[in-house]
């Protein structure tokens, strides 16, 4: 048996009456890994999400955990724990008696399950409002009590359902980087869905980028954006400009592009189409003659050393080994 | 600054008095039945109030013509409550089998509620004619609980669609996944969450079979509940007596629907801004 992976996906397949929304996908992810789920709406990130979990059942394939292969078992026995994305506390039950929700399942007795809930809840710093009901707390916190409920259950696996988008955005990377702190101290895996490439690079040892129920690409955030496999995941992790070349589509990065003048290296001309200010970069987008646009990212200082306006001329150039050729899709 | 009065159109006052009228219309007649209640000891059933006094309300109690509706009205009280009880175990479970469709799922549905439909009279008559027909005797926890339940199943089943469309299905697989069983998870969860909306079945159907008249008074067989015994004495007797059981029976329906509006206002305000999203 093998255990060096937490997660194993073996042609795991999704039916919903003849539409397929899972295709066949097959994935391990590696023992106390931070795994993102990216792509775009309907991609079926959060279908797989659930059929690891066990609130979906599996059309066709195997789910293994740990080795074991829990297909078919419920979820308490896969050794996996849910974060909702609405967090789904219990409202007639305060923090402590939710997050001692399982315990109380299993017949522990009341003052030992209360007295373990208060620990989890410490662990998310949520200690003082162990008395307070889910409607007293802002989304920040009711996320915390849903994180030390599902903790509680010791899970090998923890399974987040875009668990940042209910919160406005300076709370969210605070929590992204709280979420991941936890991940690192309690060296379990989290499987995290979302559709923010931001987040996924931020947050990921592997990213896992779907499209329409297929995995399109899989690996480090580092090795996705250095070398996206596909058109399609060059432009959905964004960053990318992506060009037809002499043998086929080829991405060039936003910030590898320069404004400069045309040469023997490879380089597109059009007309400026937006200047946009965004702090340390400049982004210039360029109306190439096909009508398509590009845009690049140039660092302030040299952008303002020969500032363009918007109907200028102007040409981008790049090096020939940023030039990265994609597989034709 | 000028405040919104100012500046209200014409049609506001119309529609307005309109309103007034319909309340007055509404309530009118049941503030008379009320204030003639108190009538007193030699006053009629009309106005002019001749006195105040609580006279009519002790005939009530009084051995004698009225002998019947205190007994009449422990019969309502009790019918009325497994009425209630039977509405809201039915409908409960059945509003949550609903959920999900089942082959055969929509005729199903218009069965149950078809007698919503039907005149209340005929359901009644029919109920009366078969226990006839099979040689059973009507009886007030037989035939006449059962023409009650065809009223308030249907109502209470309406009721939990209600309930259980604002529900959210994340409640239940989180139980899942916190590892309660099937039961545990309908214990802990799914009827703690809902039990607003329960208390509001079960007080609504209580209300329905308290006042029903039009099907128990074919089924009820020989002893009468509280409406069809008032009645009764409508066409034999008319005193302030009947005012006085019109306050009483009021009274106890009002507090009945107080208490539960106050019990389920309380809950959900405890509840109310829990993020619900789909």
């Amino acid at each position: 048996m093998d255990v060096r992976f937490d997660v194993e996906l073996v042609a795991v397949t999704k039916r919903y009456g003849s539409t397929v929304a899972v295709d066949a996908v097959s994935l391990r992810i590696p023992h106390a890994s931070y795994c993102c789920l990216l792509g775009p709406s309907g991609c079926g990130k959060t279908s797989t999400l659930r059929m690891i979990a066990g609130h979906e059942a599996v059309s066709d394939g195997d789910i293994l955990i740990n080795g074991a292969n829990v297909t078919l078992a419920p979820p308490i026995r896969r050794g996996t724990a849910m974060m909702f994305q609405s967090y789904a506390l219990f409202p007639h039950l305060n923090c402590l008696d939710n997050v001692a929700f399982s315990l109380k399942m299993r017949g522990v007795a009341k003052a030992e399950r209360h007295k373990r809930a208060r620990g989890f809840l410490a662990l998310v710093h949520m200690e003082t409002f162990a008395e307070r009901l889910p409607s007293q707390l802002s989304g920040g916190q009711q996320q915390r009590v849903a994180l030390a409920r599902a903790l509680i259950t010791q899970p090998r696996v923890l399974l987040l359902d875009e668990p940042l988008s209910a919160l406005d955005p300076f709370l969210r990377i605070k929590v992204r980087e709280e979420l991941k702190r936890l991940q690192r101290e309690l060296a379990i895996t989290f499987i995290h869905v979302t559709h923010s490439q931001d987040e996924a690079m931020a947050m990921a040892d592997m990213m896992v980028v779907m499209e329409d129920g297929q995995i399109r690409q899989a690996g480090p955030p580092r090795e996705v954006f250095e070398q996206p496999a596909s058109a399609f995941v060059a432009r959905f992790i964004g960053g990318h400009n992506v060009l037809s070349g002499a043998r086929g589509p080829i991405a060039v990065r936003a910030d590898r592009c320069r404004l400069g003048v045309p040469n023997d290296g490879p380089h597109v001309s059009g007309r400026v189409a937006a200047v946009e200010y965004q702090g340390g970069m400049v982004r210039v987008a360029l109306a190439m003659e096909s009508g398509d646009e590009i845009s690049a990212l140039v660092p302030d200082a040299t952008f303002y050393g020969a500032p363009v306006e918007p109907g200028d001329p102007a040409t981008f150039v790049w090096s020939e080994h940023d030039t990265h050729l994609l597989a034709s899709a | 600054m000028s405040g919104p009065s100012a500046d209200r159109p014409w049609t506001f006052y119309v529609l307005g008095a309109l309103f007034g009228a319909w309340l007055l219309f509404l309530y009118g007649p049941m503030v008379v039945i009320y204030v003639l209640s108190f009538q007193g000891p030699n006053g009629g059933v009309t106005f002019p109030m001749v006195g105040t006094s609580l006279t009519w309300f002790r005939d009530i109690i009084r051995p004698g013509q009225m002998a019947n509706i205190p007994v009449a009205f422990g019969r309502s009280i009790g019918l009325a409550a497994l009425v209630s009880a039977l509405t809201v175990v039915i409908s409960v479970a059945a509003g949550l089998g609903f959920r999900r469709r089942f082959p055969g799922s929509g005729v199903l549905f218009y069965l149950a509620v078809a007698s919503l439909v039907m005149p209340s009279l005929l359901v009644g008559f029919g109920i009366g004619l078969g226990f006839q027909v099979l040689g059973l005797h009507p009886g007030l926890f037989t035939s006449a609980l059962g023409a009650q339940l065809t009223w308030t199943l249907p109502f209470g089943l309406f009721t939990m669609f209600a309930v259980v469309s604002r529900f959210n299905r994340s409640y239940e697989e989180a139980a899942n996944d916190l590892g309660a069983t099937a039961f545990q998870r309908l214990i802990h969860v799914t009827l703690p969450i809902l039990l607003p909306g329960i208390i509001g079945i079960a007080m609504g159907a209580f209300t329905l079979s308290y006042d029903e008249y039009a099907r128990t008074t074919l089924t009820i067989g020989a002893r009468n509940t509280l409406p069809l015994e008032i009645y009764a004495l409508i066409s034999s007797a008319t005193s302030p007596t009947l005012f006085a059981i019109g306050t009483l029976t009021t009274t106890v329906s009002f507090l009945l629907i107080g208490v539960t509006l106050v019990v389920v206002f309380r809950m959900q305000r405890r509840r109310a801004a829990v993020v619900v999203k789909g």
